[in-house]
C-alpha cells in the first residue's frame, strides 16, 4: 500500500467575511501567512496584499453595498509558482469595462475609480466573472517566481 | 489614523500617523482638511512621514482634499512621502499633481 504524499503547498485558504472594512485586515493577514514560506521580496508581498485589499474593499463597498448580512468569499491558493486569489461578493455585479481609465485627464482628479487599476498594476492578471452562485467574482493571479527576493 | 495640526509661519502642517485606508483614516483626513478650509486656512502641508499604508480610498481622499483646498484659492502640498506611497501616486500619475517636498523648511519656503 502506498500512502499519499502530502502536498508541499499550503491551503487553499477559504474565508467567508461579513461586509465590514475591518475584515480586510484579516484577509491580508492570512494571505501574508500563505506567502510566508515563499522567498518573496517585501516589495512583492506588499503589492500583492494591496491588490487583495483593493479587491475585498471593492466587494464590500460596491458589490455588497456594505450590507453586513451579505458575505465576501475569499479563496487564496498557491499552486506551483502561481498565487490565485478569488474574491466573490453577493451583489448585483457591474460591468468592469464601464469603469473609467483613472489616467485619462478627465478622471485624474476624481476621488474614486482607482481600485481596479491598482489591482491590474500589481498583479499579473485580473479577471472578472459572474459565477453561478451569484454576485461578482474577481480573480487575481500572480507568478511568484518573478517576485523572489 | 492619528492627526495633529501645527501652524508654522502661516502654514498649517498636518502630521498624519497610521493608515489612510477605507473605513480607517480616509474620512478623518477629509474632515480635518475641511475644518481647516472652513476656518479660512489656505496654506496646508500634509506630513506623510508616519503614514504606514494607503489604499485607493485614501488616495481618493487626498485628491479630494487637494481639489477643495485649490478651489478655495489655497495650496495643499505633501511632505516626506514614504517610497511606497510615492509609488502608488506615481502609477496613477498623481505625483505630477501634488507638490512634494523632502524637507520642511523647503516646503514652508514654497508658500512664501
Amino acid at each position: 500500500m502506498t500512502s499519499a504524499k502530502p502536498s508541499a503547498e499550503p491551503g487553499p485558504v477559504r474565508l467567508s467575511l461579513s461586509s465590514r472594512f475591518e475584515n480586510i485586515e484579516m484577509a491580508q493577514h492570512l494571505c501574508g501567512k500563505l506567502l510566508e514560506e515563499r522567498e518573496l521580496s517585501e516589495e512583492t508581498k506588499h503589492w500583492i496584499l494591496m491588490a487583495l485589499r483593493e479587491g475585498v474593499a471593492n466587494a464590500i463597498k460596491h458589490g455588497n453595498a456594505q450590507n453586513v448580512s451579505k458575505r465576501v468569499h475569499v479563496e487564496m491558493r498557491v499552486e506551483g509558482e502561481t498565487l490565485e486569489i478569488r474574491i466573490r461578493d453577493e451583489g448585483a455585479g457591474f460591468d468592469p469595462s464601464r469603469v473609467g481609465d483613472p489616467l485619462a485627464p478627465e478622471n485624474r482628479l476624481k476621488t474614486s475609480g482607482r481600485g481596479i487599476f491598482y489591482m491590474r498594476t500589481f498583479m499579473d492578471e485580473v479577471r472578472f466573472g459572474r459565477p453561478k452562485e451569484g454576485g461578482m467574482e474577481i480573480v487575481l493571479t500572480k507568478n511568484l517566481q518573478t517576485g523572489k527576493s | 489614523m492619528k492627526t495633529s495640526v501645527r501652524e508654522v509661519r502661516g502654514v498649517e502642517i498636518l502630521d498624519l500617523k497610521g493608515k489612510i485606508t477605507i473605513g480607517s483614516g480616509d474620512v478623518q483626513l477629509r474632515e480635518t482638511i475641511n475644518k481647516l478650509v472652513e476656518s479660512g486656512k489656505k496654506n496646508i502641508l500634509i506630513n506623510m512621514q508616519d503614514v504606514t499604508t494607503i489604499d485607493s480610498s485614501g488616495i481618493g481622499e487626498l485628491v479630494g482634499c487637494y481639489t477643495s483646498v485649490t478651489n478655495k484659492g489655497g495650496k495643499l502640498k505633501l511632505l516626506h512621502l514614504p517610497p511606497k506611497i510615492s509609488d502608488v501616486l506615481t502609477v496613477t500619475q498623481l505625483i505630477t499633481v501634488f507638490d512634494v517636498y523632502e524637507s520642511e523648511p523647503e516646503a514652508l519656503a514654497s508658500y512664501a
